[in-house]
């Protein structure tokens, strides 16, 4: 999480309050809650599960230790093995009550929650697995509260084999049970640390370069094709969320809730995934640097390499596109890059002018202005095509079918249903690109007597 | 008597400000260009209008504050407290924590039962604060979730709760490439919901008073307070006091009856415009001189041929020959060249006021031929100065001004309806398919009257 502008005595304000709980650690049993005046000690607004302990074990010997309640865990010991049926079937029911007694207690000190966020893969066994149960567990809880999931998708490089039958069964409960879908793929994580990793090695930013930064010292490790510089990668999904509430957390001339993003940007139930972009990629770093212009930045947005997951929006079809800009940015200057760029992108015959914007005073901690792009385009459809591509070469064979089927409650019905969810969903994305190339037409208007 | 603002959602609350803003620096820190007595008449009478005043002789801006999430109103607060000029009563607001999410359904049939009761008791005790009440002016977008939706539901609770008092809704109208996804939806639900229940429409276009900032203004980077401005600064020129027929330091007592009577003859055809000039950077006034006929001689061109701005005026439009007969009009689907009024009002402030001559507002080629021209126009003269201009003249128009933005909005919402996209959103909190239709039909039926005036 970027620091935040309070400091270690700060106020804890309504921005700070969004995601962190302020806690008297004096207070003897449970901790009370403060709701107002000077920081004591934060605590997440968050629920950690995983079903081995190696990594919330590290996290909370890390430095943020003091974060993150200790009582708000699930963890296990032997892990899903990579498999979605175990973290969802098995570990699903077994931990049934235990989430919900943790949902419901982190809920009950919110004083108005609007929404969750669920961070997991895809490829594996309890993210995938336990993480799509989890969801439909929200849904029946809390109806009323948004579900938006950040899902990291596996790369064609990926080394769990059995990543495509883990990713296609959470798909189905993707498509079913969550509000909005920010897909993620590490690849594209990767080339955008390498590109950061670039220019700041080409000394075109100049000796602004802060020396312990998060991208820059991993700079040596992304040498090394296996080693993955997993904390700066992370980073990006963590500005993606930054940047996605910035505009609810802090003051701005024009506002946008989370609870816009749904309404503006999801036109049918189904279609709820939505590429994201961040730019100016520098913001990612911790590197300062004089701002570039203005412009530039709106460009780059809509560029392939800046996407984060493998996706090219300006030659597929958008349905709609959320620009969310932080800093010193005023409506002048987002209209004037909206005019630019909109004879460069093609939008759907009944939506053409799908634009929503938001303008938020706040930019992120040491830096002028930033920018998200949130876009439902067709162009997501490469990502789901190619899934199922590597199901199929999978499934076909019945390579490791029998750790899926010989779990409790799974079938092959289960995977058949799953596929045909997505297949359902790539023909939705196929009509509206068939619909790219005709001329808009005019509907003819409803006729009243004179 | 007194006119109450409620402002309502972000816009709303945002354009609130500046207007008290406006109307204050107008009343208290500008050049009257008049005498003392007739100064502090001026203010007596605005002070009437929009302020109250506490025991500490501390300015409270006659409003209601409603959000849906409490960053605007606090925002708001703190401005106006920091300034130090005016202030809002605390008690005046009325918050929550989450937002409408930019949905009209939402707004209007989930936020207005919810907290009908809470609002209209917060209106009813400001209502009570006033000596005698003219009306409500009513800050709403169309383009959002709670200005849009809550604000028409307030709308209709007002007119059930005071029938005798007027509303007149101030609509601001969303730049044409977006600024929300549906806010096509959200203006047709706004206007054909506000349509049965205010009792005028003033519409303010983003994207004209964008224009004015921009190329008469030469604001740079525009942000969205420098639009207000000029926002408040039309709406001001409006609504401060303007002589009554007695002439010097009686000012018209009802401001919002007075508008109503001269510009809303028919319920039918209640869309407003407003265009007030000069309008220009401090900069350029201090070496501009304005005449009466010049200034006037612009306003009637920008009338007739539907500018919006000083600028870029096309003047080879001129009124049709009188004396044709009125059958055979185009048909809407054409360009419309010539705007046909229904009534108009021009406001005029400052230096020598009383030689200016609107003989050309009384040609009665420019009306529809139901009402006598006489009837069909009318104009305030007041010696005051309005802000910081020696001459200004305003312009509240009921004409043909809004029939293509409007035909343009319905047609990009009935696009949108017809692949039903979004849909969903609205029927989930009660606004079904039949009454999108509705919306339709009637604002259809608006365009419709508009253009064959």
């Amino acid at each position: 999480m970027g620091a935040s502008n309070n400091g270690p005595r700060g106020i804890y304000d309504e921005a700070i309050s969004s995601f962190f709980r302020n806690v008297d650690t004096r207070a003897v049993g449970d901790g009370g809650s403060i709701s107002k005046g000077r920081i004591c000690s934060l605590k997440a607004r968050a629920v950690l599960i995983d079903m081995e302990e190696g990594v919330v074990n590290e996290m909370l010997q890390g430095p943020l230790r003091d974060v993150f309640d200790s009582k708000q865990l699930i963890t296990d010991i032997s892990g899903s093995g990579n498999n979605w049926a175990v973290g969802h079937k098995v570990f699903g029911s077994q931990y049934q009550e235990k989430i919900l007694e943790k949902l419901r207690k982190s809920a009950e000190q919110c004083d108005c929650l609007q929404c969750f966020f669920i961070i997991h893969s895809m490829g594996g066994g309890t993210g995938s697995g336990l993480g799509t149960f989890l969801l439909k567990v929200l849904e029946d809880e809390f109806p009323e509260v948004y579900r938006f999931v950040t899902s990291v998708y596996p790369s064609s490089e990926d080394d769990v084999i059995t990543s495509p039958y883990n990713s296609i069964l959470a798909m189905k409960e993707l498509n079913e049970h969550a509000d909005c879908v920010l897909p993620i793929d590490n690849q594209s994580l990767f080339d955008i640390i390498s590109k950061i990793d670039t220019v700041v090695k080409s000394g075109k930013l100049g000796k602004t370069v802060k020396p312990k930064s998060l991208v820059t010292s991993s700079v040596g490790a992304s040498r090394k094709r296996h080693q993955k510089p997993f904390d700066a990668m992370n980073n990006i999904v963590a500005n993606l969320l930054l940047n996605l509430t910035s505009s609810a957390r802090f003051e701005g001339s024009l506002n946008m809730d989370l609870n816009e993003i749904s309404m503006n940007l999801v036109p049918f139930p189904q279609l709820h995934y939505l590429v994201s972009s961040l730019t100016p990629l520098y913001t990612l770093a911790d590197v300062n640097v004089p701002p570039r212009r203005l412009d530039q930045m709106f460009s780059d947005a809509f560029s392939k390499d800046h996407q984060l997951i493998r996706a090219d929006p300006k030659h597929n079809l958008y349905l709609a596109c959320a620009l969310m800009v932080r800093g010193d940015v005023q409506i002048s200057d987002l209209r004037r890059n909206i005019e630019r760029l909109k004879p460069s992108l093609q939008f759907v015959s009944w939506n053409q002018e799908g634009w929503k914007t938001s303008l938020c005073s706040v930019p992120p901690v040491g830096h002028s202005h930033s920018l998200l792009a949130l876009a439902n385009n067709t162009c997501v459809k490469t990502t789901f095509v190619e899934l199922k591509e590597r199901f199929t070469r999978l499934y076909k064979k019945k390579a490791h079918l029998h750790h899926y089927l010989q779990v409790e409650g799974m079938e092959e019905g289960c995977f058949s249903e799953a596929v045909s969810s997505l297949s359902a969903l790539i023909q939705e994305y196929n009509q509206l690109d068939a619909t790219k190339s005709m001329p808009v037409q005019e509907l003819p208007r409803l006729r009243i007597a004179v | 008597m007194s006119i109450l603002t409620v402002q309502l959602g972000q816009c709303g609350n945002q354009i609130g400000f500046e207007v008290f803003d406006a109307l204050f620096s107008d009343s208290y820190c500008s050049p009257g260009l008049c005498s003392k007595k007739e100064n502090e008449a001026y203010q007596a009478s605005c002070k009437e209008r929009f302020f109250s005043e506490e025991g500490n002789g501390d300015l409270v801006a006659r409003a209601v504050l409603v959000d849906m999430e409490p960053k605007v109103i606090n925002q708001t607060l703190l401005k106006a407290s920091q300034a130090g000029r005016w202030k809002y009563s605390q008690h005046a607001c009325f918050c929550q924590k989450q937002g409408s999410g930019n949905n009209w359904a939402y707004g209007y049939s989930v936020h207005g039962p919810r907290h009908e009761e809470s609002i209209m008791n917060l209106i009813q005790k400001e209502v009570e604060k006033c000596d005698s009440l003219s009306g409500f002016s009513i800050i709403m977008s169309m383009a959002g979730g709670t200005g849009s939706g809550l604000g028409t539901f307030i709308t209709q609770k007002l007119q059930d709760q005071f029938p005798k008092s007027l509303k007149m809704n101030q609509v601001v109208w969303p730049y044409g490439t977006g600024e929300v996804v549906v806010q096509n939806y959200n203006s047709i639900l706004t206007l054909s919901h506000l349509y049965r229940s205010s009792d005028a429409l003033l519409v303010h276009d983003n994207d004209a008073i964008h224009k004015i900032c921009e190329k008469r203004m030469n604001i740079r980077q525009i942000s969205f307070s420098d639009i207000n401005q000029v926002l408040a600064h039309q709406l001001g020129s409006m609504f401060q006091p303007t002589y009554s027929a007695e002439g010097s330091f009686h000012y018209r007592r009802s401001p919002l009856g007075d508008l109503m009577e001269i510009l809303v003859p028919h319920p039918e055809f209640k869309m407003l415009g407003v265009r007030s000039i000069p309008q220009m950077s401090e900069s350029s006034l201090a070496y501009s001189t304005f005449t009466w006929a010049g200034l006037l001689k612009h306003l009637r061109q920008m009338l007739i041929s539907n500018a919006k701005m000083e600028e870029g005026i096309n003047w080879h439009v001129r009124p049709p020959v009188s004396g044709l007969p009125t059958l055979g009009k185009t048909p809407c689907n054409k360009e419309l060249h010539f705007n046909t009024s229904i009534a108009n009002l021009v406001i005029l402030r400052g230096k020598d006021v009383q030689s200016a001559d609107l003989g050309g507002f009384k040609d009665p080629a420019l009306y529809t031929s139901w009402l006598a021209p006489a009837d069909a126009f009318n104009a305030w003269k007041t010696q005051r100065a309005f802000n910081k201009y020696e001459k200004s003249a305003t312009l509240v128009s009921n004409s043909q001004f809004l029939v293509k933005p409007l035909d343009l909005i319905v047609g990009k919402a009935w696009n949108m309806f017809a692949s039903k996209a979004y849909i969903h959103q609205y029927t989930k909190f009660g606004i079904e398919e039949e009454d999108f239709l509705d919306s339709f039909s009637l604002l259809e039926q608006v365009i419709s009257s508009y253009c064959n005036l």
